[in-house]
């Protein structure tokens, strides 16, 4: 009896040391880079290895380097990445965040680093356009609190049969493919990577919506919090500087055949 | 005094590393004796009480309610979908349980077996992980036989809610059964003898003494079981069903605010949860299940 | 995909296959449920004896605690506490005017599962402590003992066999909530088999092969809990008429 008494005193101890070196040892004085914790091809997604991958992630260490920051890829819930950047969990978002006025309400943004269109995807056999008359009485997919997900409330939703929102885009992707959804809305680029999958067979790209600056904004931005303009300054020159030395062309060339910055 | 009741389960797990048992925390510990209930009104709880009131005042005050009213209806219907979800698959689930439990004592080692195992791995892995795996596993591979796209069930396997319903009443099943397994094996021998006495058969015996003393000991747990059932239900917005947490979530898209929706949301299952231990207490009152 | 069998090369343990990543998930998983169910069992002994010997104030701010924990749903408490854990310290901290610490994700994690862990384990050892016969507390104290040695040498051993079970039900209960933490992003086996399933679109596979795992856990931590409670339950007289 005795030994067990010992035994759970030891296992108390035990777990102040570990939470204390929990505490002690992240405390040294790092960015931490928020992307959401899904695959995003060919942004970001995760590897075999544990190691996230992609277009995003190079742009990211490109911006790291150029503005001597030590990042630290740190994966969070993407319903959930703006309440971290605000709580401190996370000192940066770059995860494909478009740049909003809603957004700009409760986050900050760098300039923004790319912009493509949004498209919307169906299966080959039904033929329609991305527009409200095209999708009328379909079911559309998209991914929760994205720019899209406003678009179609705004545009689709009255006409829809249906509105399903997806924690990630590969669960609303999967869930086209699996024949529950007539369409799905996102960003133009990663649904070209979908439908050049093995998954993404059964569809094709139906058309570009037409833009609406307020919502789709003006492309995509790193997310910070309000009060950094001292990293945001630091940011900033380092997109800027990447853009100039021609970094930021020969990273996206192992990715993209056209300029993703946009206009 | 309602912390006691909320929810024993974990109080209740008998001697083989988890499972229940009913009604028998009597004979593992002496019945705890709450001492005398107390006034609401002594001096501690009057100051207590004025804590309470200024935390509610400065949650109102300092923080950001005015998109309550828009939402208000919605929230409605989340909270109806959570009830429905909760009480269908409670129900359903329950009409499981009574015969999986059943063959683990009386039935052949056929069917004793495969119900053993069923109630292990349903117990022994994460809901969220069987909710996935039915949602996107399991419908992925519907999808892929047309002969099952052009059935008249697709409609309904399209949605979501029939995969959510799907994996809570399997998992309330798991659950439930474990406590009528043991339900079962403790109705008094002699009760049984007595019946065959009587020169019941083996069917009327079941239907008529063994069944309803089982069911009538398992009754008290049920409280508890529907309360974890109630606190497994947010699950399903993961797969799309919109119920209250899937309503949340999106107010907290749409006003980027951290804290509100969720203290909202806590207050809300609070209230169920303190709701659903109250309707068991009446109706417990009315039947007395207590000690059989 | 064509069945299961070209899929299963998915699950070797070098990349390309995801064997690796998800042991890697295991791994953090066990961490988080090793590291709750520990902070559960530190913040239940002292919330039980909070409960039991402390004074009125105490007492209901334990039963408070006890009673919201228990009433809210998991998800819900991890993802209020999961930010507002991490929040609190740091304007704790900003309030001392000291700075800001970083807290790992395992830390949040852990405390979450603590926090949700201890109320339950709290009525699991309330429950054992009433069962300690006050005849044995009264003859420690006879002794002169310190309160403190009294729960040391009496109390705590004492209730050992009573709290067993439930001990032994909340870690399976522990195992299982941390899949809650995949919700926040944290990279436990669940959300690492989310996310092998995303890239490889293998639902069916990777799923199974975590529930397999998961299952493993369940079933190993039950041999071991029967071992532990033959041992505890040695020289102590049968407890009841069916144990």
């Amino acid at each position: 009896m005795k030994t067990i008494a010992q035994t759970i005193g030891k296992t108390i101890a035990l777990a102040f040391v570990i939470g204390a070196a929990a505490f002690g040892a992240a405390s040294a004085q790092e960015i931490k880079v928020g992307l959401a914790a899904e695959p995003y091809p060919p942004f970001a997604s995760p590897d075999a290895n544990g190691k996230w991958v992609g277009w995003e992630v190079d742009f990211m260490e490109a911006v790291c380097a150029e503005a001597k920051l030590k990042c630290v890829i740190t994966p969070v819930a993407w319903d959930g990445i703006i309440p971290a950047l605000t709580t401190k969990k996370i000192d940066a978002i770059i995860a494909s965040m478009s740049i909003t006025e809603e957004r700009m309400k409760t986050i900050d943004f760098s300039d923004k680093y790319y912009n493509t269109p949004t498209g919307v995807i169906g299966p080959k056999s039904e033929k329609f356009t991305a527009t409200p008359e095209g999708l009328k009485g379909k079911v559309i997919g998209v991914q929760v609190s994205t720019v899209h997900q406003e678009y179609v409330t705004k545009y689709f939703a009255p006409v829809a049969s249906e509105v399903k929102e997806y924690q990630t885009q590969d669960e609303a992707n999967q869930d086209l493919a699996a024949g529950r959804l007539d369409a799905v809305q996102a960003d133009s680029i990663a649904l070209d990577a979908f439908l050049t999958s093995d998954a993404g067979k059964c569809c094709d790209l139906k058309g570009y919506v037409k833009d609406d600056v307020a919502i789709l904004g003006p492309g995509v931005g790193v997310g910070l919090r309000k009060d950094e303009t001292e990293l945001k300054t630091k940011i900033n020159a380092a997109i800027k500087a990447i853009r100039a030395n021609g970094t930021y062309d020969k990273f996206s060339k192992k990715y993209f055949a056209f300029d993703i910055y946009g206009g | 005094m309602t912390g006691g009741g909320v929810d024993l389960k974990p109080a209740q797990a008998d001697a083989e590393g988890g499972s229940l048992i009913l009604g028998d925390e009597a004979l593992i510990l002496p019945a705890y004796v709450p001492p005398k209930a107390r006034s609401l009104l002594e001096p501690h709880r009057l100051f207590l009480m004025a804590v309470f009131a200024l935390l509610v005042f400065c949650a109102i005050w300092f923080m950001r309610w005015d998109w309550l009213p828009k939402y208000a209806l919605r929230l409605v219907a989340g909270i109806w979908q959570t009830l429905l979800m909760l009480f269908s698959t409670a129900i359903v689930g329950f009409l499981f349980a009574v015969p999986i439990g059943l063959v683990q004592v009386t039935g052949p080692r056929l069917l004793a077996w495969p119900a053993k195992i069923f109630c292990t791995v349903i117990r022994g892995t994460p809901l969220l992980l069987q909710l996935w795996l039915l949602y996107y596993g399991l419908g992925s591979i519907f999808a892929q036989y047309p002969e099952i796209r052009s059935s008249f069930l697709w409609p309904y396997l399209r949605q979501a809610w029939p995969y959510g319903f799907a994996a809570l009443t399997i998992s309330f099943a798991a659950y439930e059964a474990e406590v009528m397994r043991g339900a079962f094996a403790g109705v008094p021998r002699g009760e049984l003898e007595a019946a065959r006495a009587f020169g019941m058969g083996r069917f009327t015996m079941f239907r008529r003494i063994w069944l309803p003393r089982a069911i009538h000991r398992a009754l008290p747990t049920l409280n508890g079981e529907t309360v974890l059932q109630l606190k497994s239900t947010p699950l399903v917005a993961t797969i799309t069903v919109i119920d209250v947490y899937a309503v949340v979530s999106r107010i907290r898209q749409d006003t980027y605010l951290t804290y509100e929706p969720l203290l909202l949301l806590a207050l809300i299952y609070i209230c169920l949860t303190g709701g659903l231990v109250a309707a068991f207490r009446f109706f417990e009152r009315r039947i007395p299940t207590r000690r059989a | 995909m064509d069945g299961l069998f070209p899929t299963l090369q998915l699950l070797s343990l070098t990349p390309p296959g995801w064997g690796g990543a998800l042991i890697a998930g295991l791994v953090a998983s066990l961490e988080l449920a090793v590291g709750g169910y520990v902070l559960g069992l530190v913040i239940g002994i002292a919330a039980a004896f909070g409960k039991l010997y402390g004074g009125p104030i105490l007492r209901d701010l334990m039963e408070i605690y006890t009673t919201l924990v228990r009433a809210v749903p998991e998800l819900v408490l991890i993802l209020l506490l999961y930010y507002a854990g991490t929040d609190a310290v740091n304007q704790l901290l900003a309030l001392l005017s000291m700075p800001a610490v970083d807290i790992s994700g395992l830390a949040a994690g852990i405390f979450v599962i603590g926090v949700v862990q201890g109320a339950y384990s709290t009525e699991v050892l309330r429950g054992a402590i009433l069962a300690v016969s006050p005849g044995q507390i009264e003859a420690a104290r006879a002794y002169g003992m310190s309160p403190f040695q009294v729960m040391r040498r009496v109390t705590l051993p004492a209730m050992l066999p009573h709290a067993l079970p439930g001990l032994a039900n909340l870690w399976m209960i522990a195992t299982k909530d941390t899949a809650l933490l995949a919700v926040v992003g944290f990279s436990e086996l669940t959300l690492t088999t989310r996310q092998a399933a995303g890239t490889t679109k293998a639902y069916m596979t990777f799923y199974l092969a975590a529930g397999v795992l998961y299952l493993a856990v369940t079933l190993v931590s039950n041999l071991v809990i029967a071992v532990i409670e033959r041992r505890a339950k040695r020289g102590t007289p049968p407890l009841g008429a069916t144990s």
